[in-house]
């Protein structure tokens, strides 16, 4: 049975056939993407004109993200920014401590246990005049049950009194950086660091498991990526055990799940071999919309935490080098026994240093098990350089740059974490595509809403939350940012040959807008309406999840 | 690094203790970790491990395995952690456990994870133990990836042993050692081969409601060349605390102590030190005073050098 869409547009991110009018969908595949006198030629059809007014591109594709976003959700939102929620509601960013106070005290009104906990997310006081928030702030909330507000960046959190006092730390005498104090010698509230959130995060109702995705929480994620055209995404640092796979399998193989999830194995707790068994037995139980069998490396910290891993000069702030994740030698053997039996790893590196520490080992494992498209990809890379790109690109590597970072901590960068001239240069996106490295760019939602319209409108415009232009020589055009957010992004994912463009032989996973992306104003990029998506050929109208 | 060097007064007895073991792969920390498990009689150690990969249990101690957590006969659970100490520190069953052991993974720093463990009241670090591998710690020392970390994992120890000792020659060996002196030069080292420290100069054990003339049993097991073991009269009330740091911070190759105390107040206290790392907690009823010390014999560590230590404070 096949269907004829027709649309305003189609733009199909296919070089030979750059926009057409009608494509033709058989059983979930693209079977042809032309004007309706040519796909007439496949025969018996239905023409469905629902999308007349509407421009199609292929499903973006969002290739650094955690799926646990949904399951974040249950959790109240307290960011600055507006923010989506999987069922369509926009929350309104809250841009005092007040408004959060009376956020969490809407939602105190609606528990009816006095001592149930209550956790927030996504604040970012570095926006509030007051810069700070304190257990007092939380307190106005309530004093019998324990509260947490998460902040966006996700390094640090606010509890109240009842918290602290659950966590034990609510007394005098405690010294740790991890836990600021107040005048009257005792904690402030605030928690920096995972283990100190961690201690006090579990008393306020904050899941053990931050990383690992649930059912409802999968359900969810799916709604959002819909809304955000988006039709595949990646799960990127999964521990993927056995319960919360079978959760995946069940979930994506259902007919109304909208979404194509890439998981990736990350590599803590086990040892490269142990890894590599973990992958090999996971990668048998791949699905189409569900895949596995990759890994992911976590090189070093986040550079708004301090923890990232930067060559000299360091952080411009003094503040003394970050943290190593893995041993040189450990990342060298996963990336060695990877290459043997031809399984994809992507490596998280924030820092330079941590760059070229992948570098290294990637070009002394390559020595050893020579590949020719192995596609290792650097995930963030904030900080890559013109020298390291000329490497990455006689090494094979791809780049997936955190774009969006610009927008929601560039300030932060050029004020304190790298300075003026390192935060030009951060994500550098222009950089990457003159070296001819496969880029993709990335939200890691739910560090940042998932959205890659708006990433592309972060790459092609590079403005600071405060409006700033910052790093003009790194931005790219709207169309090679639309580029990296479908056949991009698709390439890192080693499903380029699948997904990415809207060409005979490829998934239907179709993007619906509003407009034209190719058109609008590049500064209005990020506001292009989203109708929904269709996914393997099964239409998902966003207003109707 | 300032946090490892800082001492711990506990007083009660409700927090356990934590042995954290650091220290670059290879170093031989996974070995010592093998020694503990396959040899821990009488007393209930929580392992945790970053990974479980080399560890080395004999089978015959294995009670069960569930995911990550492996429990012993005797008592013991080994479990690895991850990504996630913390959330496997608050895991744990306290009221069935003496001892805690963290293995660090090669790239951690012992001294952040001191200092996190600071924050949980159910815990009380007892040291921190750095193996290095004597082969190659000077060459990783100068890698430009590892020789922060090697050094920020070397400054954060009480203890540190110098590992594989048995692959170097004499000269060879005394190189390490002094290498490690001047670089680190308030260190307690001692020199190992294949990890092989007894456990009861570097583990205290979580009960404290027997006499001190029992607590280390070192006397026989470990009168060897290499260790000296003597017991110090202790008579008439010190400034505990200070009695312990003074003993903690004066001889590198004093290497433990453990004994009782009276205070100013007329009370006796339990002192405990492991390297360069003192607490003190509340000693049980009816214990004798006295100090049992253990050092190295060829640091000259003797009898009449620790008395005057403690005569003088």
């Amino acid at each position: 049975m096949i269907t004829i869409y027709s649309a305003r547009k189609i733009v199909t991110m296919n070089q030979s056939r750059p926009d057409v009018t009608h494509v033709a969908v058989r059983d979930g595949m693209i079977i042809g993407a032309g004007n309706l006198t040519e796909l007439e030629g496949f025969g018996e059809y239905t023409l469905d004109n629902r999308f007349s007014a509407k421009v199609l591109m292929p499903g973006l594709i969002e290739g650094h993200s955690h799926a646990v976003e949904g399951k974040w959700w249950r959790y109240v939102y307290c960011g600055f920014f507006d923010r989506m929620d999987p069922h369509g509601k926009t929350w309104s960013g809250l841009e005092s401590i007040d408004s959060v106070v009376d956020r969490l005290k809407q939602h105190d009104a609606s528990l009816s246990d006095p001592d149930a906990p209550l956790a927030g997310w996504s604040v970012d006081p570095i926006y509030f005049p007051e810069k700070r928030i304190t257990r007092a702030d939380l307190d106005r909330v309530s004093a019998s049950r324990p509260i947490g507000i998460m902040h966006a960046s996700g390094h640090i959190m606010n509890v109240n009194s009842r918290a602290l006092e659950l966590a034990g730390f609510l007394r005098g005498g405690i010294e740790s950086s991890g836990l600021p104090l107040g005048d009257d010698g005792l904690p402030t509230g605030e928690l920096r660091g995972p283990d100190v959130m961690m201690a006090a995060g579990q008393h306020a109702g904050f899941d053990g498991n931050m990383f690992d995705f649930d059912e409802p929480g999968l359900i969810d994620f799916g709604k959002l990526c819909v809304r955000k055209g988006v039709t595949t995404a990646t799960d990127l640092a999964a521990k993927l055990a056995d319960e919360v796979v079978a959760v995946g399998l069940d979930v994506t193989s259902r007919s109304d799940f909208p979404l194509r999830l890439s998981t990736y194995r990350f590599h803590h707790g086990l040892t490269p071999k142990e890894l590599l068994k973990h992958v090999l037995d996971l990668a048998q139980k791949t699905t189409d919309r569900f895949r596995l069998g990759r890994i992911k490396i976590v090189a070093d910290g986040s550079i708004q935490g301090f923890t990232a891993r930067l060559n000299p000069p360091g952080y411009f702030n003094g503040a003394p080098n970050g943290l190593w994740y893995i041993a040189p030698e450990q990342m060298q053997e996963i990336y060695e026994l990877a290459l043997q039996n031809n399984i994809q790893v992507h490596t998280h590196t924030n820092g330079d240093e941590a760059t070229d520490l992948a570098l290294d080992m990637l070009d002394r494992a390559l020595q050893k098990f020579p590949a020719k498209d192995h596609r290792f990809t650097i995930q963030h890379g904030q900080l890559v350089n013109a020298a390291q790109f000329k490497r990455m690109a006689k090494l094979g590597f791809c780049v997936n740059h955190f774009a969006n970072h610009h927008f929601y901590w560039g300030d932060e960068h050029y004020q304190l974490t790298v300075g003026p001239e390192r935060a030009e240069r951060m994500n550098p996106c222009r950089t990457a595509l003159d070296h001819n490295i496969p880029l993709a760019i990335h939200s890691d939602a739910p560090i940042t809403p998932i959205g890659p319209l708006f990433t592309a409108w972060c790459a092609v415009n590079r403005l600071t939350g405060s409006g700033r232009v910052q790093g003009h020589h790194e931005r790219i055009t709207v169309d090679e940012a639309l580029y990296a957010i479908t056949m991009g992004a698709a390439y890192t994912l080693q499903m380029d040959h699948e997904i990415g463009s809207i060409e005979a032989g490829k998934r239907a996973d179709f993007v619906v807008l509003e407009d034209d992306p190719t058109q609008v104003d590049p500064a209005a990029l990020k506001d292009v309406g989203i109708w929904g998506t269709v996914q393997d050929g099964r239409v998902f109208d966003a207003s109707q999840l | 690094m300032q946090a490892s060097c800082s001492p711990s007064v506990v007083s009660g007895n409700a927090a356990l203790p934590v042995t954290i073991v650091g220290g670059y792969l290879g170093s031989g920390k996974t070995t010592l970790i093998n020694h503990v498990l396959n040899s821990a009689t009488g007393c209930r150690y929580a392992v945790l491990v970053n990974d479980f990969g080399e560890l080395a249990i004999d089978a015959q101690l294995i009670e069960s395995e569930k995911g990550d957590v492996i429990s012993l006969s005797g008592g013991c659970v080994c479990c690895s952690y991850g990504n996630d100490l913390t959330s496997a520190l608050l895991q744990l069953d306290t009221t069935t456990i003496d001892q805690v052991i963290i293995e660090a993974s090669g790239v951690a720093l012992p001294g952040a994870i001191a200092g996190s463990l600071s924050l949980l009241s159910a815990f009380m670090v007892s040291s921190i133990v750095v193996l290095v591998d004597s082969t190659s710690v000077e060459e990783q020392s100068s890698d430009r990836y590892l020789a922060d970390t090697i050094g920020r994992q070397l400054a954060a120890a009480d203890l540190v042993l110098i590992n594989k000792i048995d692959l170097l020659d004499e000269q060879q060996a005394e190189q390490v050692k002094d290498w490690v002196r001047k670089h680190y030069p308030s260190a307690r080292i001692v020199v190992t081969s294949h990890a092989n420290y007894p456990l009861d100069l570097f583990l205290l054990e979580h009960s404290v409601n027997h006499a001190y003339a029992d607590e280390i049993k070192i006397n026989e097991s470990h009168a060897t060349s290499i260790y000296t073991t003597f017991t110090i009269d202790v008579e008439g009330k010190y400034d505990v605390p200070e009695l312990a740091a003074k003993l903690a911070n004066a001889e590198p190759g004093l290497l433990r102590v453990k004994g009782f105390v009276r205070d100013l107040d007329n009370c006796i206290q339990l002192i405990q030190i492991v390297g360069k790392r003192w607490t003190v907690q509340q000693a049980p009823a009816k214990v004798k005073e006295g100090l049992v010390c253990i050092g190295l014999s060829s640091d000259k560590i003797t009898c009449e050098s620790i008395s005057s230590i403690v005569e003088l404070a």
